[in-house]
Protein backbone atom coordinates (compact mmCIF):
# COMPACT_ATOMS: atom_id res chain seq x y z
CA UNK A 1 0.00 0.00 0.00
CA UNK A 2 2.88 2.20 1.03
CA UNK A 3 5.02 1.45 -1.95
CA UNK A 4 1.77 1.84 -4.35
CA UNK A 5 1.11 5.33 -2.83
CA UNK A 6 5.18 5.78 -3.46
CA UNK A 7 4.97 5.29 -7.16
CA UNK A 8 1.77 6.88 -7.51
CA UNK A 9 3.43 10.56 -5.93
CA UNK A 10 6.70 9.62 -8.39
CA UNK A 11 3.67 9.71 -10.92
CA UNK A 12 2.06 12.82 -9.92
CA UNK A 13 5.66 14.56 -9.48
CA UNK A 14 6.40 14.02 -13.19
CA UNK A 15 2.80 14.70 -14.71
CA UNK A 16 2.98 17.88 -12.69
CA UNK A 17 6.29 19.01 -13.72
CA UNK A 18 5.70 18.09 -17.59
CA UNK A 19 2.05 20.54 -17.08
CA UNK A 20 4.13 23.12 -15.56
CA UNK A 21 6.91 23.16 -18.20
CA UNK A 22 4.07 23.05 -20.42
CA UNK A 23 2.60 26.18 -19.14
CA UNK A 24 5.82 28.08 -19.40
CA UNK A 25 6.16 27.33 -23.10
CA UNK A 26 2.25 28.11 -23.78
CA UNK A 27 2.73 31.18 -21.74
CA UNK A 28 5.80 32.26 -23.73
CA UNK A 29 7.31 32.37 -20.11
CA UNK A 30 10.34 30.42 -21.55
CA UNK A 31 11.32 33.18 -23.63
CA UNK A 32 13.28 36.02 -22.07
CA UNK A 33 12.56 38.69 -24.73
CA UNK A 34 8.53 37.90 -23.52
CA UNK A 35 9.87 38.16 -19.68
CA UNK A 36 11.98 41.55 -20.21
CA UNK A 37 8.99 43.46 -22.70
CA UNK A 38 7.06 42.93 -19.26
CA UNK A 39 9.69 44.51 -17.08
CA UNK A 40 10.48 46.81 -19.05
CA UNK A 41 8.10 49.64 -18.42
CA UNK A 42 9.57 52.55 -19.79
CA UNK A 43 9.60 50.86 -23.44
CA UNK A 44 6.62 49.58 -25.01
CA UNK A 45 5.24 47.51 -22.67
CA UNK A 46 4.19 44.02 -22.82
CA UNK A 47 1.24 42.84 -19.96
CA UNK A 48 1.31 39.44 -20.94
CA UNK A 49 3.32 38.34 -17.99
CA UNK A 50 0.72 39.82 -15.32
CA UNK A 51 -1.85 37.43 -17.13
CA UNK A 52 0.13 34.33 -16.24
CA UNK A 53 0.82 35.65 -12.67
CA UNK A 54 -3.10 36.01 -12.67
CA UNK A 55 -4.06 32.99 -13.98
CA UNK A 56 -2.40 30.47 -11.75
CA UNK A 57 -2.08 32.66 -8.25
CA UNK A 58 -5.61 32.86 -9.10
CA UNK A 59 -6.69 29.17 -9.64
CA UNK A 60 -4.08 28.25 -6.85
CA UNK A 61 -6.01 30.62 -4.50
CA UNK A 62 -9.09 29.72 -5.04
CA UNK A 63 -8.39 25.46 -5.03
CA UNK A 64 -6.08 25.97 -1.75
CA UNK A 65 -8.98 27.11 0.25
CA UNK A 66 -10.66 23.38 -0.70
CA UNK A 67 -7.35 21.55 0.11
CA UNK A 68 -6.39 23.43 3.35
CA UNK A 69 -9.35 21.57 4.64
CA UNK A 70 -7.83 18.00 4.24
CA UNK A 71 -6.17 16.82 7.22
CA UNK A 72 -3.50 15.16 4.33
CA UNK A 73 -2.92 15.08 0.65
CA UNK A 74 -4.04 12.56 -0.81
CA UNK A 75 -1.06 10.37 -1.79
CA UNK A 76 1.21 11.51 2.01
CA UNK A 77 0.31 11.16 5.48
CA UNK A 78 1.10 15.06 5.74
CA UNK A 79 1.18 18.43 3.97
CA UNK A 80 4.77 19.42 3.39
CA UNK A 81 4.07 23.24 4.15
CA UNK A 82 7.17 26.11 4.32
CA UNK A 83 8.57 26.34 7.40
CA UNK A 84 9.44 29.97 7.57
CA UNK A 85 6.88 32.20 7.99
CA UNK A 86 8.74 35.76 9.18
CA UNK A 87 9.61 38.86 7.05
CA UNK A 88 13.41 39.01 7.71
CA UNK A 89 16.51 40.34 6.03
CA UNK A 90 17.40 37.50 4.13
CA UNK A 91 13.78 37.45 2.63
CA UNK A 92 14.12 40.89 1.35
CA UNK A 93 18.13 41.04 0.62
CA UNK A 94 17.37 37.71 -1.31
CA UNK A 95 14.50 38.38 -3.20
CA UNK A 96 16.36 42.20 -4.43
CA UNK A 97 19.33 39.72 -5.58
CA UNK A 98 17.12 37.77 -7.07
CA UNK A 99 15.44 40.88 -9.55
CA UNK A 100 18.40 42.02 -10.22
CA UNK A 101 19.45 38.81 -11.96
CA UNK A 102 15.67 38.39 -12.78
CA UNK A 103 16.00 42.00 -14.65
CA UNK A 104 19.36 41.31 -16.30
CA UNK A 105 18.71 38.56 -18.21
CA UNK A 106 14.92 37.70 -18.31
CA UNK A 107 15.54 33.82 -16.68
CA UNK A 108 13.87 33.09 -13.19
CA UNK A 109 14.17 29.35 -12.52
CA UNK A 110 11.42 27.51 -14.14
CA UNK A 111 11.90 29.00 -17.61
CA UNK A 112 15.73 28.32 -17.39
CA UNK A 113 15.09 24.62 -16.35
CA UNK A 114 11.92 24.40 -19.31
CA UNK A 115 14.37 25.94 -21.72
CA UNK A 116 16.49 22.21 -21.99
CA UNK A 117 13.50 21.39 -23.68
CA UNK A 118 14.44 22.73 -27.16
CA UNK A 119 17.60 24.16 -28.56
CA UNK A 120 18.01 27.10 -26.69
CA UNK A 121 21.86 27.64 -26.26
CA UNK A 122 21.16 30.54 -23.76
CA UNK A 123 20.25 28.07 -21.06
CA UNK A 124 23.82 25.79 -20.78
CA UNK A 125 24.59 29.35 -19.20
CA UNK A 126 22.37 30.31 -16.93
CA UNK A 127 21.10 27.05 -15.79
CA UNK A 128 24.63 26.05 -14.47
CA UNK A 129 25.02 29.10 -12.71
CA UNK A 130 21.18 29.01 -11.05
CA UNK A 131 22.49 26.22 -9.86
CA UNK A 132 26.26 27.49 -8.34
CA UNK A 133 24.17 30.35 -7.34
CA UNK A 134 21.74 28.00 -4.93
CA UNK A 135 25.27 25.82 -4.01
CA UNK A 136 27.05 28.83 -2.76
CA UNK A 137 24.20 30.02 -0.82
CA UNK A 138 23.47 26.90 0.35
CA UNK A 139 27.07 26.38 1.65
CA UNK A 140 27.90 30.00 2.85
CA UNK A 141 24.54 29.81 5.02
CA UNK A 142 26.02 26.80 6.67
CA UNK A 143 29.23 28.65 7.32
CA UNK A 144 27.50 32.02 8.89
CA UNK A 145 25.10 29.56 11.30
CA UNK B 1 7.73 41.52 -32.24
CA UNK B 2 6.67 41.44 -28.85
CA UNK B 3 2.80 41.68 -28.54
CA UNK B 4 0.25 41.37 -25.95
CA UNK B 5 -0.70 38.32 -25.84
CA UNK B 6 -3.26 37.62 -22.52
CA UNK B 7 -4.81 34.42 -24.32
CA UNK B 8 -2.15 31.92 -24.19
CA UNK B 9 -0.78 34.11 -21.26
CA UNK B 10 -3.78 33.09 -19.41
CA UNK B 11 -3.92 29.89 -20.66
CA UNK B 12 -0.13 29.11 -19.79
CA UNK B 13 -0.76 30.41 -16.28
CA UNK B 14 -3.99 27.92 -15.70
CA UNK B 15 -1.72 25.38 -16.55
CA UNK B 16 0.79 26.50 -14.11
CA UNK B 17 -1.52 26.78 -11.36
CA UNK B 18 -3.02 23.58 -12.19
CA UNK B 19 0.18 21.85 -11.93
CA UNK B 20 1.03 23.36 -9.22
CA UNK B 21 -2.41 22.88 -7.47
CA UNK B 22 -2.25 18.79 -8.38
CA UNK B 23 1.02 18.69 -6.58
CA UNK B 24 -0.60 19.85 -3.84
CA UNK B 25 -3.75 18.49 -3.60
CA UNK B 26 -1.97 14.90 -4.24
CA UNK B 27 1.31 14.79 -3.26
CA UNK B 28 1.38 18.20 -0.36
CA UNK B 29 3.74 19.66 -2.30
CA UNK B 30 4.80 23.29 -3.07
CA UNK B 31 5.30 23.70 -6.53
CA UNK B 32 8.60 26.01 -6.09
CA UNK B 33 11.07 25.38 -8.75
CA UNK B 34 14.12 27.45 -6.43
CA UNK B 35 13.34 24.57 -3.50
CA UNK B 36 13.05 21.73 -5.95
CA UNK B 37 15.95 22.67 -7.72
CA UNK B 38 18.17 22.84 -4.22
CA UNK B 39 16.45 20.05 -2.68
CA UNK B 40 17.05 17.79 -5.87
CA UNK B 41 21.15 18.07 -5.05
CA UNK B 42 20.78 18.29 -0.90
CA UNK B 43 18.03 15.75 0.40
CA UNK B 44 18.81 12.06 0.28
CA UNK B 45 17.81 10.33 -3.25
CA UNK B 46 15.17 8.27 -1.19
CA UNK B 47 13.07 11.88 -0.63
CA UNK B 48 14.17 13.04 -3.99
CA UNK B 49 13.00 10.65 -6.65
CA UNK B 50 9.75 13.11 -7.12
CA UNK B 51 11.76 16.45 -7.36
CA UNK B 52 13.73 14.65 -10.59
CA UNK B 53 10.48 13.46 -12.32
CA UNK B 54 9.43 17.19 -11.49
CA UNK B 55 11.99 18.56 -12.95
CA UNK B 56 12.34 16.29 -16.16
CA UNK B 57 8.87 16.81 -16.71
CA UNK B 58 9.02 20.31 -16.94
CA UNK B 59 11.70 19.84 -19.78
CA UNK B 60 9.31 17.45 -21.63
CA UNK B 61 6.27 19.77 -21.36
CA UNK B 62 7.91 22.50 -22.62
CA UNK B 63 9.86 20.11 -25.14
CA UNK B 64 6.66 18.68 -26.48
CA UNK B 65 5.67 22.34 -27.15
CA UNK B 66 8.01 23.74 -29.15
CA UNK B 67 8.14 20.23 -30.77
CA UNK B 68 4.57 20.28 -32.03
CA UNK B 69 3.87 20.94 -35.22
CA UNK B 70 2.68 24.55 -36.19
CA UNK B 71 3.04 25.40 -32.63
CA UNK B 72 4.30 29.18 -32.99
CA UNK B 73 7.17 29.36 -31.58
CA UNK B 74 10.02 32.62 -31.53
CA UNK B 75 13.86 31.36 -32.59
CA UNK B 76 16.03 31.51 -29.35
CA UNK B 77 17.36 34.76 -28.33
CA UNK B 78 20.65 35.65 -30.24
CA UNK B 79 23.98 37.50 -28.97
CA UNK B 80 23.16 38.01 -25.55
CA UNK B 81 26.59 38.27 -23.48
CA UNK B 82 27.01 34.56 -21.77
CA UNK B 83 29.31 36.77 -18.95
CA UNK B 84 25.81 38.34 -18.22
CA UNK B 85 23.71 34.95 -18.65
CA UNK B 86 26.04 33.37 -15.51
CA UNK B 87 26.08 36.45 -13.45
CA UNK B 88 22.46 36.69 -13.48
CA UNK B 89 22.29 32.98 -12.91
CA UNK B 90 24.55 33.45 -9.53
CA UNK B 91 22.21 36.06 -8.34
CA UNK B 92 19.27 34.62 -9.34
CA UNK B 93 20.25 31.39 -7.45
CA UNK B 94 22.02 32.92 -4.64
CA UNK B 95 18.83 35.26 -4.42
CA UNK B 96 16.09 32.82 -4.39
CA UNK B 97 17.81 30.51 -2.34
CA UNK B 98 18.34 32.91 0.45
CA UNK B 99 14.92 34.18 0.11
CA UNK B 100 13.87 30.91 -0.04
CA UNK B 101 11.79 31.32 -3.27
CA UNK B 102 11.20 32.58 -6.70
CA UNK B 103 8.26 33.40 -8.93
CA UNK B 104 6.76 30.25 -8.61
CA UNK B 105 7.42 29.08 -4.97
CA UNK B 106 6.43 32.87 -3.54
CA UNK B 107 4.52 34.14 -6.47
CA UNK B 108 2.44 31.34 -7.61
CA UNK B 109 1.65 29.09 -4.55
CA UNK B 110 2.40 31.83 -1.59
CA UNK B 111 0.50 34.45 -2.87
CA UNK B 112 -2.10 31.42 -3.77
CA UNK B 113 -2.02 30.82 -0.21
CA UNK B 114 -1.84 34.53 0.85
CA UNK B 115 1.37 34.41 2.84
CA UNK B 116 2.49 37.80 3.71
CA UNK B 117 5.96 36.34 3.64
CA UNK B 118 5.74 35.45 -0.45
CA UNK B 119 3.89 39.05 -0.56
CA UNK B 120 6.89 41.29 0.03
CA UNK B 121 9.19 38.91 -1.47
CA UNK B 122 7.43 38.93 -4.55
CA UNK B 123 6.92 42.66 -4.78
CA UNK B 124 10.70 43.21 -3.85
CA UNK B 125 11.85 40.99 -6.94
CA UNK B 126 9.57 42.46 -9.10
CA UNK B 127 9.99 45.95 -8.53
CA UNK B 128 13.68 45.51 -8.58
CA UNK B 129 13.91 43.48 -11.50
CA UNK B 130 11.87 46.25 -13.20
CA UNK B 131 14.59 48.67 -11.90
CA UNK B 132 17.18 46.70 -13.33
CA UNK B 133 15.88 46.19 -16.74
CA UNK B 134 15.39 50.06 -16.87
CA UNK B 135 19.04 50.62 -15.93
CA UNK B 136 20.07 47.86 -18.67
CA UNK B 137 18.32 49.00 -21.67
CA UNK B 138 17.71 52.74 -21.01
CA UNK B 139 20.62 54.15 -18.51
CA UNK B 140 23.18 51.67 -19.98
CA UNK B 141 21.66 51.43 -23.07
CA UNK B 142 21.71 47.39 -23.51
CA UNK B 143 19.10 46.53 -25.64
CA UNK B 144 18.26 42.59 -25.83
Amino acid sequence: MNESRGVLRALVALVSGTVFGLGLAVAQMTDPRKVLGFLDIAGPWDASLLFVLGAATGLYAVTYRFIRRRAAPVLDAQFHWPKLTSIDTSLVVGSALFGIGWGMAGYCPGPAVASLGFGNAEALWVLPSILAGIGLQRVSRRWLS
Amino acid sequence: MHHFTPLSAALGGLFIGLASVLLLWLNGRIAGITGILGGAFAAPMRENVWRWLFLLGMVLGAGVYYAWPGASVAAARQGFPPVLLVFAGLLTGFGTSMAGGCTSGHGVCGLGRLSLRSLVATVTFLLVAIATTFVVRHVLGFAS
